[in-house]
């Protein structure tokens, strides 16, 4: 009986070598309980060394092995090949961001969005760790958990409609970041996040008639294009392999800026919460 | 690779997982003028701590004492750990969990708001905070966007450390303990991937091929429906491991096309306490196995899991060699001796990773600059000989060949039940895949991205690990903890009370001892 196999057709692409991508097409054995991931490296481990991607738990919670499959954005350690079959399955890598080589992407413009959200607990007052924890309801943890199950895979960027377009935007992961820790009962950044958020405050001063400052927001209000960017179409929420909701989290910041923006608008220079 | 310049920082912190990232947030806090990187292999937020499910074991409730978690500790080490470090190591625990709770870990909580504490292997009380089963994930996701407040830490993600060039490098680095690998009981065949120990700290059964809780005819009874503090399946990992291999020899374990397993039954606990405890035992069963838990036993074997040994370091994470400082799995300090107990380990890269940024952070500012000139010398020196051994070679052997013959050689000799037959055979095998490594044949010569370079340099550092555990192996004739050999089957207090030391040489390791230090728990024969 010969071996079953299956056909893999990747996107290669070395800089300095390679003008655009091209796809050339590997054949492996089919395993039913292999992935894709599997089998790349069964490719670099037996056909070619040469082919560049990133990968380390292969348990789906480290982040590193998202790809686009058959144009889906997945992570390869849970896409199974008896799911693709009969095949050829397509390997390349994440849209919407600049390739480095083969099937690895850049991160740098993430890494920076994730600090400009300032994803850390901001207190007024830190509290001394010899007074002990912070007290926290299950329901005060349910508030935010799902937000912080985010694994910075990326697969939410890549199939972000806006953010092909708009490089500027912050992006649902982050977004959902930074709501995170808004929700959190220990948290009092809400405001420091706001400005990368909502630049609510900044629309509202430019709708405001008594101001002349126009001009001189527009710089910071196209450099933090947050939340208002988004025209929600879910595709995010819907390729997350770890039940995150950025969506909604983009939504909900939508709501809570609007209605700061309202209630400035009722009560001018003050009245924010 | 830098520019021929270089970088400069006082302090470098190599590998951005739990204890590298407490440790360059510590050095921080220690002093607001050093200049501190960390250089990690991958994104920190990718390290191997994002892994470890069941929890982080600390002293938390008034039923609990800083002893109890020390002789638990100790015991569980089959006595080799070093019992001032481990006192140390008790005290200093529920303060680092609770900076970690001010800094956004989103433990479980209690009605109360309080952070939860549940059971787990080797431990008789309560003390192992969690995050659902996902701790590790946790507690690395929240020092990692902590340590993005600090603005003079800076970050070399994706660079691999090659080698360590030393102005006047005269003393050589030790490792510890290095005999002692540490088998998790219940990993799923084929993949290996982890089901938590907290499966059965929730209380989960371990039931052979009739649905027998076997662990009953080891000692380890009576079973009981509701878990108790060190028996049963509470037992600390090494015994579950050996237990279910002499299960095996019996008959009594499944046959799968991955080998021997026997059912990890949660069934009873119902879905709605695994889905808000064990929600990613769910998600990885159903994934990999194609099983769900609600209403299926997993199927689970032993699976190589933690190194209790590593790079030698004093109390404060000080090396051997004049300015380096070591934490977490690469380090032994010692408080696992022999045997770790499951969530010490996340623990312990927390009060020792935050130990030893704090001590390099001191030694940086007392220690004068370096000076440049031989620095940049050693440096263009270590360039040209990874481009002549790797970029420019042109051997014929391949990684994933030596890679696997190592894999096998380790498992056949230096498994849960070792002998010197085996153990010997094991150490011929790593030498000649060691001369086998010096025909390397990379396909790939870019400068770009080359993740087989990378793959190379790993292997060749695997190598020299392999070498030490099977040398250490070989030279303990006792039986203690995770080092079991069929013909020395007793623990040995009167030769082997000691750390083994490896030192390296062309010939392979060489093995020196160290007494392990006793303050108040004198050994006791170690029964659960």
């Amino acid at each position: 009986m010969t071996e079953e196999t299956m056909t893999l057709e990747v996107t290669r692409y070395r800089p300095g070598h390679d003008r655009e991508p091209r796809t050339e097409s590997f054949t492996v054995p089919y395993r039913k309980d292999w992935v894709v991931l599997d089998a790349l490296n069964h490719i670099k481990d037996r056909i070619d060394g040469t082919l560049s991607y990133r990968w380390s738990c292969r348990m789906g919670v480290c982040g590193s092995c998202g790809m686009m499959v058959n144009g889906v954005p997945k992570l390869t350690c849970a896409a199974f090949l008896r799911d693709y079959r009969p095949g050829p399955i397509r390997v390349g890598p994440l849209a919407n961001f600049p390739v480095i080589r083969d099937l690895v992407i850049a991160l740098d413009d993430f890494m920076e969005k994730l600090r400009r959200v300032k994803p850390w607990i901001i207190r007024a007052v830190e509290k001394p760790v010899a007074d002990g924890e912070y007290l926290q309801t299950p329901a005060q943890l349910d508030a935010y958990k799902q937000f912080s199950m985010c694994i910075n895979c990326m697969l939410c960027y890549a199939a972000c409609p806006v953010y092909g377009l708009e490089p500027a935007f912050v992006g649902p992961a982050a977004i959902a970041l930074a709501y995170r820790y808004n929700l959190d009962s220990r948290d009092e950044g809400y405001r420091l996040r706001e400005p990368v958020l909502a630049i609510a405050l900044a629309y509202r001063y430019n709708l405001d008639s008594r101001d002349e400052g126009y001009r001189l927001r527009e710089p910071v209000l196209s450099e933090a294009v947050g939340v208002w960017e988004c025209t929600f179409v879910g595709e995010c929420s819907v390729v997350c392999p770890k039940g995150v909701d950025p969506a909604a989290a983009i939504q909900r910041s939508k709501l809570a800026g609007a209605t700061d923006w309202l209630l400035s608008m009722i009560m001018p220079w003050g009245g924010r919460r | 690779m830098p520019g021929d310049d270089g970088y400069q920082h006082d302090l470098l912190v190599i590998g951005g997982g739990g204890a590298g990232l407490r440790a360059a947030i510590a050095a921080a806090e220690e002093s607001n003028r050093l200049s501190i990187a960390v250089l990690s292999k991958v994104y920190p937020m990718r390290s191997h701590t994002v892994s470890a499910e069941g929890g982080t074991a600390a002293v938390m409730r008034e039923n609990d004492s800083l002893d109890t978690h020390a002789k638990d500790t100790i015991f569980g080490s089959d006595f080799l750990a070093d019992q001032d470090v481990v006192e140390v190591f008790v005290k200093e625990a529920p303060g680092e969990v609770i900076r970690l709770e001010h800094w956004g870990c989103p433990w479980s909580r209690d009605p109360d708001g309080r952070v939860s504490v549940r059971p787990f292997g080797g431990m008789t009380v309560n003390r192992t905070l969690y995050a659902a089963d996902k701790t590790g994930f946790h507690m690395l996701h929240a020092l990692f966007q902590t340590s993005l407040k600090y603005e003079r830490i800076t970050r070399y993600d994706e660079w691999f450390a090659t080698s360590l060039l030393l102005e006047d490098g005269k003393v050589c680095g030790v490792t510890a303990l290095m005999e002692f690998v540490q088998y998790h009981p219940t990993g799923l065949p084929g993949t290996g991937i982890l089901i938590t120990e907290a499966a059965r700290g929730e209380g989960g059964h371990l039931k052979n091929k009739d649905g027998y809780r076997y662990l009953q005819d080891y000692g380890l009874g009576p079973p009981t429906d509701t878990p108790v503090h060190r028996k049963m399946e509470l037992g600390p990992r090494d015994i579950l491991s050996r237990c279910h291999i002499q299960e095996h020899q019996k008959g009594r374990t499944f046959d799968g096309p991955d080998g021997h397993y026997v059912h990890l039954d949660l069934r009873h606990l119902g879905e709605k306490l695994i889905d808000k405890n064990l929600p990613f035992v769910r998600e990885l069963a159903r994934n990999y196995v194609g099983i769900d838990p609600v209403h299926e036993p997993i199927p689970v074997r032993p699976v190589v899991h933690y190194m209790m040994g590593g790079i030698s370091t004093d109390i404060t994470g000080k090396t051997s060699l004049d300015g380096l400082y070591a934490a977490g799995e690469a380090a032994c300090v010692s408080i696992n001796g022999a045997n770790r107990l499951g969530s010490n380990s996340l623990t312990e890269l927390l009060v020792f990773g935050a130990r030893a940024g704090r001590a390099a952070a001191r030694h940086a500012q007392e220690r004068p600059t370096l000076r440049s000139n031989p620095l940049a010398q050693l440096a263009s020196d270590e360039r040209r000989r990874l481009d002549q051994r790797f970029l420019r070679a042109d051997g014929r052997e391949k990684i994933a060949d030596i890679r696997e013959e190592m894999q096998k050689a380790m498992e056949s000799g230096c498994g849960i039940y070792r002998d010197r037959a085996t153990m010997e055979g094991t150490c011929q095998t790593l030498r000649k895949l060691r001369e086998r490594f010096a025909h390397i044949s990379l396909a790939d010569k870019d400068a770009i991205f080359n993740t087989e370079l990378i793959a190379a340099l790993e292997l060749e550092c695997t190598l020299d690990v392999a070498e030490t555990v099977a040398r250490s192996a070989l030279a303990r004739e006792e039986s203690r903890g995770s080092h079991t050999r069929t013909d020395f089957p007793k623990r040995d207090d009167a030769r082997f009370l000691k750390h083994s030391l490896a030192y390296r040489t062309p010939d392979g390791p060489r093995i020196e001892y160290l007494p392990a230090t006793i303050t108040r728990w004198p050994p006791e024969e170690r029964k659960y």
